[in-house]
Formats: structure tokens, C-alpha cells, sequence
């Protein structure tokens, strides 16, 4: 009980934050909505020359996903900035030093990030569906928001954890270029991997936003049934439970 | 029964397969209601020890009560019982001044009424009453050093740790958190832990002063006593006469350590106690028949305590 309480505690701190400068959230939407004006109907194309059996319909159910994965990405890995500005003024070990449980110091944070991003999540389907052809199940696109949001809690632990290792942004930031690259390119996000040759193919299976991506596809597409969405369920809960357990560690060890 | 009881506590890093040794195997007790100093200067080991007591830092060995909880098998509860204002203070300057006490208090398991009436109270008694809506930012130096100690005492503790309390503060400031700290002490109490290597900060402020050096503590006591101990005072005589004769007859006092005369005639005496040494001095001259031109002592400072301590300067490595 005391820590759902002290989570809500840090996570209405750090929300308050956010809103004071709400500008940011749109300016964090301005990337995919770009990529969705400029890039989205060159997919489109693409996507319906390959195959003639896919309509300009499935073209954006395929693509979208991609865009919320990517969203997800750039909004959650950079969070680790934040925590070492928190750990710099002395705001996190000011916290430490209570009695609060350091648990809920990570979690408070990284919930706030899940909120903020399924908001602009919710943004962006509204702009691909009234101003671009996107259509596809409101069941699908509430279970795509589900994994949308394990992503982020994924992706936010890890940056926090990272941050609070590294304590600099000199280290930081070369070791988010390190991950960010590879796991944009190697998740499809641009377009499906099934258009890649077999060796990237294979590399990008070993990439676990592979299997949510293509889980938020198969769901938008309304596939409920199908291997992958089973597959991206499992990838994003694993990954979730790994990262939170991970970033656990780092913020409640004695001997930072 | 001592409010801070530790035993050997030691802290040693590893850095490359080597291992450094930041703090070696330290005693303390600090009784309740006592203002006591960790004197030494930067890298001596003060800010670990610190971190150790306040749980932010696990000893390599040793073992310690705070505040009556055992500082290894219940940190939550040490924390629940102390107030630590570190060095860097622990405020974000995008955050209001008044929301950030009062979520504090609420980390402490106050409730919002509760968090709110304290921050009031703590924001009356720290002069920084009608700030509350005001962004960090816009505080200065000595409003953000008195908030950072606010955000320390949310929780009323008996005992607060302060990691350099006034550094980077004007001498006005200074003065007036000094106040402030002496204060917390006679209206509640509180015993208060702090580190310094400002030795007039040191003296001005604390019962007690532990002088730690290279990870140890080399010696503890009053500044007065310290000053007795570790320093001697320095008489300088001047005499309308022959200052070889004067000198010879006041080396026979048994307050003189050192005499000597100087290019200029004056003749400067070592002495112990000078206090009580000054009379006597003028005695024997008088009873020489030697008249005194001017008679001067200089009180030592906790830099030759600190010089005769540690052989340095407090301020050459800060």
C-alpha cells in the first residue's frame, strides 16, 4: 500500500512537471507526424506495388504501428537525461535519504513517461485516421496501446537505470546512439522485415521491438489470433518485467 | 546513550584492481543536543563518512546506531529519524518552493494538510515565509541554502546531518544560517552533524570538533581545548631597555616555551596559557625594573590546530 502511494506520489510530481511545459508534448509529436505526412505515402506505395494483394487500407495498419513504436523509442530512451539532472541538483539522493521506498522512485517516473506517450499516441492515430487513410479495429488499436504502453515502461527503465549508472551525459549519450540506431533499423519499423533479405531478417528476430512491432500490426490489422501478436504480447511482458527488475536494482542499491 | 554510535566503520573503493581506502575504521559518538563538527579538508573522507551515516553508502565494515536504529539491519528506520542537507543542496529550480516541501513531507508519510502546515511553519521559522508560490530559481543563495535545510526538517528529526553548510554563501549569509543553526538547536533540541573545512564555521558553531585527516580521525575535542592542545600562543613584548636582558629574565617563566628577539627589538615568546601567563610576565619585568612599552597576545586559530594536526592548511587542497 505504501508504495502505490508513494508511486503516485513521484508520478504526480514529475506529471506536474511535464504539464507545466505542455509545448514539449506536441513538439515531441512533431517527428512521427512528419514521417507520416512525408514518408507515410511513399509506403503507401511501396507497400501496394510489392503486393498487389495489399490495399492502401492495410498500408497504413501496416505502417502506423511502426510510427507508435518509434514514438515510444524517442520519447523513452532519452528519459535517462532527466534522472542525471536529478541526480546532479541532488534531487534523487535528497529522496533517497527518506524513507520512501526507491522503488517507487523508478516506477512514479516511468509511469508518467507511459501516460505522456499514450497521449501523444492517441494524438497521432487521430491525425493518421481523419487526415491519412488509416482505418483498422478499435479493439486492434486499444490492444496496439497496451503494447505501446509496456514499451515505454520498458524502454523508460532501462534509460533510468542507464542514466543513473553512467551519471554523465558524455557517457549517456554515446551509449544511446549505440542502442538507438540498431533497434530502430533492426525492428522494421520503417517497413515490415518480411521485405528483408533472410540474414537481416534473422538479425533483426534477435531485436525483441521486432515482435511487438509486429504484434501491434497483426492487432491492427485485427488478427487477435494470430502467432504474432502471441508473440509480441510475450516479447513486450518479458522485456517489461526484465527492464523494471533491472532498473529496480540500480535505483535501490546502496552504493551509487 | 549517544544519539550517533559507531564503530569501525571503514569504506574502501576499488578503482582499477586498487583498492583506496576513503575512510579507515572510524569511532564516533555524538551525544543528544550536541553541535559537532567533522573538520578536514576536501578528500579526507567527511563527505563519505557522512554518506555511510545516512545510509546513502554502504560501509565496507563497521556498524553503527543512529537516532537508536541500527544502521545496517534498518536503514528505513534511520532514515525515517534523521534529516541529511547535502553539500549540493537537493532542490530542482523548475520546481515551487512550496509543492516541493510539501511533497517531502508526504514522502514522510505525512499527510497533505499535515505537509502543508509544516511547510508553512518551517517556511516562518527559516525566514523564507511568502516564498512558497515562488519558483527555485528565482531564490538566492542563502533563501536556497535555508529551503535546502527546510526540505531536512519536514519530518521534525531529532538529529540532522549538514554536508557543508555554508559554502558558496556571502559572510552575511553565512552569519545568518549560522543563526538559523543555532536556533534549531535551542528551540528544538535537534543535534546537529555537520562537515566543514571552513575552521571559523567550525568554531563558531560546534561543542565539538573531530578532526579527520587521510580517512581518520586524528583528534576530537572544543575548538578551545583543541586550540590549547594542538597550538601554542604567542606573547610579543616590547620594553623600553635592553631587549637581551628582558628576553633572559621572561625565558625563566615557566609559561615560556620559545623566546627570541626580533630584527626590530621586540621580544616574542612561546608561551602555554597565555591568558594566565600575561601577568606574571608583567611582574617580572616590572620587578626588573624593565618599563613595558606594549604587551601583545595572539590567540591561535583552528589553522595552526589544523597546521600542528595534519601538516597543511585546510584551504591548500579545498
Amino acid at each position: 500500500m505504501n508504495f502505490l502511494r508513494e508511486t503516485a506520489l513521484i508520478f504526480r510530481r514529475q506529471l506536474g512537471m511535464s504539464l507545466r511545459t505542455p509545448i514539449w508534448v506536441v513538439v515531441g509529436l512533431a517527428q512521427p507526424i512528419m514521417y507520416l505526412t512525408f514518408f507515410g505515402p511513399l509506403v503507401e506505395r511501396v507497400l501496394v506495388q510489392s503486393d498487389p494483394g495489399i490495399g492502401s487500407t492495410a498500408a497504413w495498419q501496416v505502417f502506423v504501428p511502426g510510427l507508435l513504436v518509434q514514438l515510444g523509442l524517442f520519447s523513452s530512451l532519452f528519459v535517462g537525461f532527466n534522472v542525471i539532472a536529478d541526480v546532479r541538483f541532488g534531487i534523487l539522493e535528497r529522496m533517497r535519504v527518506t524513507p520512501v521506498s526507491r522503488g517507487a522512485l523508478l516506477v512514479g517516473r516511468l509511469l508518467r513517461d507511459v501516460v505522456l506517450v499514450e497521449v501523444q499516441s492517441v494524438i497521432l492515430l487521430l491525425v493518421a485516421a481523419l487526415a491519412f487513410g488509416l482505418r483498422a479495429p478499435i479493439g486492434g488499436v486499444l490492444l496496439g496501446l497496451v503494447l505501446v504502453g509496456l514499451l515505454v515502461a520498458a524502454l523508460t527503465a532501462l534509460s533510468y537505470a542507464a542514466g543513473l549508472i553512467t551519471k554523465n551525459e558524455d557517457s549517456f549519450s554515446p551509449l544511446l546512439n549505440f542502442v538507438v540506431v540498431p533497434a530502430l533499423l533492426l525492428s522494421g519499423v520503417l517497413l515490415p522485415m518480411s521485405l528483408a533479405p533472410t540474414w537481416l531478417d534473422v538479425i533483426s528476430r534477435l531485436n525483441p521491438l521486432r515482435y511487438i512491432l509486429d504484434g501491434m500490426r497483426a492487432t491492427f490489422l485485427g488478427q487477435y489470433t494470430s502467432a504474432a501478436l502471441l508473440g509480441g504480447g510475450i516479447a513486450a511482458v518479458l522485456l517489461t518485467a526484465f527492464a523494471i527488475a533491472f532498473g529496480w536494482t540500480v535505483f535501490v542499491r546502496e552504493n551509487n | 546513550m549517544s544519539i550517533i554510535h559507531a564503530r569501525g566503520l571503514r569504506r574502501s573503493f576499488g578503482r582499477r584492481g586498487a583498492t583506496v581506502d576513503a575512510v579507515r575504521g572510524i569511532d564516533l559518538d555524538v551525544a543528544e543536543g550536541e553541535i559537532v563538527a567533522f573538520l578536514g579538508p576536501n578528500g579526507a573522507g567527511k563527505t563519505t563518512t557522512l554518506r555511510m551515516l545516512t545510509t546513502l553508502l554502504r560501509p565496507t565494515s563497521g556498524s553503527a546506531t543512529i537516532a537508536g536504529a541500527d544502521l545496517l539491519a534498518d536503514p528505513t528506520q534511520v532514515r525515517r529519524r534523521i534529516g541529511y542537507v547535502a553539500q549540493s543542496g537537493g532542490t530542482d529550480p523548475n520546481t515551487r518552493v512550496g509543492a516541493e516541501l510539501e511533497l517531502q513531507g508526504r514522502l514522510y508519510g505525512l499527510s497533505a494538510t499535515a505537509a502543508r502546515s509544516r511547510a508553512e511553519q518551517l517556511c516562518a521559522q527559516l525566514d523564507l515565509a511568502g516564498l512558497t508560490d515562488r519558483y527555485v530559481r528565482t531564490l538566492s543563495g542563502g533563501q536556497r541554502r535555508r529551503l535546502d535545510i527546510a526540505f531536512g526538517l519536514m519530518h521534525d528529526p531529532r538529529l540532522l546531518f549538514l554536508d557543508e553548510p555554508s559554502v558558496g554563501l556571502d559572510p552575511q549569509s553565512r552569519s545568518n544560517l549560522w543563526s538559523h543553526i543555532r536556533r534549531l538547536r535551542a528551540d528544538n533540541g535537534t543535534t546537529i552533524f555537520l562537515t566543514t573545512h571552513y575552521l571559523d564555521e567550525a568554531d563558531a558553531l560546534c561543542d565539538r570538533i573531530l578532526v579527520i585527516d587521510n580517512g581518520e580521525l586524528v583528534a576530537q575535542d572544543s575548538p578551545d581545548a583543541l586550540k590549547r592542545r594542538f597550538a601554542t600562543e604567542v606573547v610579543t613584548v616590547e620594553v623600553a631597555g635592553d631587549p637581551e636582558f628582558a628576553r633572559i629574565l621572561l625565558a625563566e617563566q615557566v609559561a615560556v616555551i620559545e623566546s627570541s628577539v626580533e630584527l626590530d627589538g621586540t621580544i616574542r615568546l612561546t608561551v602555554t596559557d597565555g591568558r594566565r601567563a600575561l601577568p606574571d610576565l608583567m611582574r617580572g619585568l616590572a620587578a626588573a625594573d624593565l618599563p613595558l612599552t606594549s604587551i601583545q597576545l595572539a590567540r591561535p586559530t583552528l589553522d595552526d590546530v589544523f597546521l600542528t594536526l595534519t601538516g597543511r592548511s585546510p584551504r591548500e587542497t579545498a
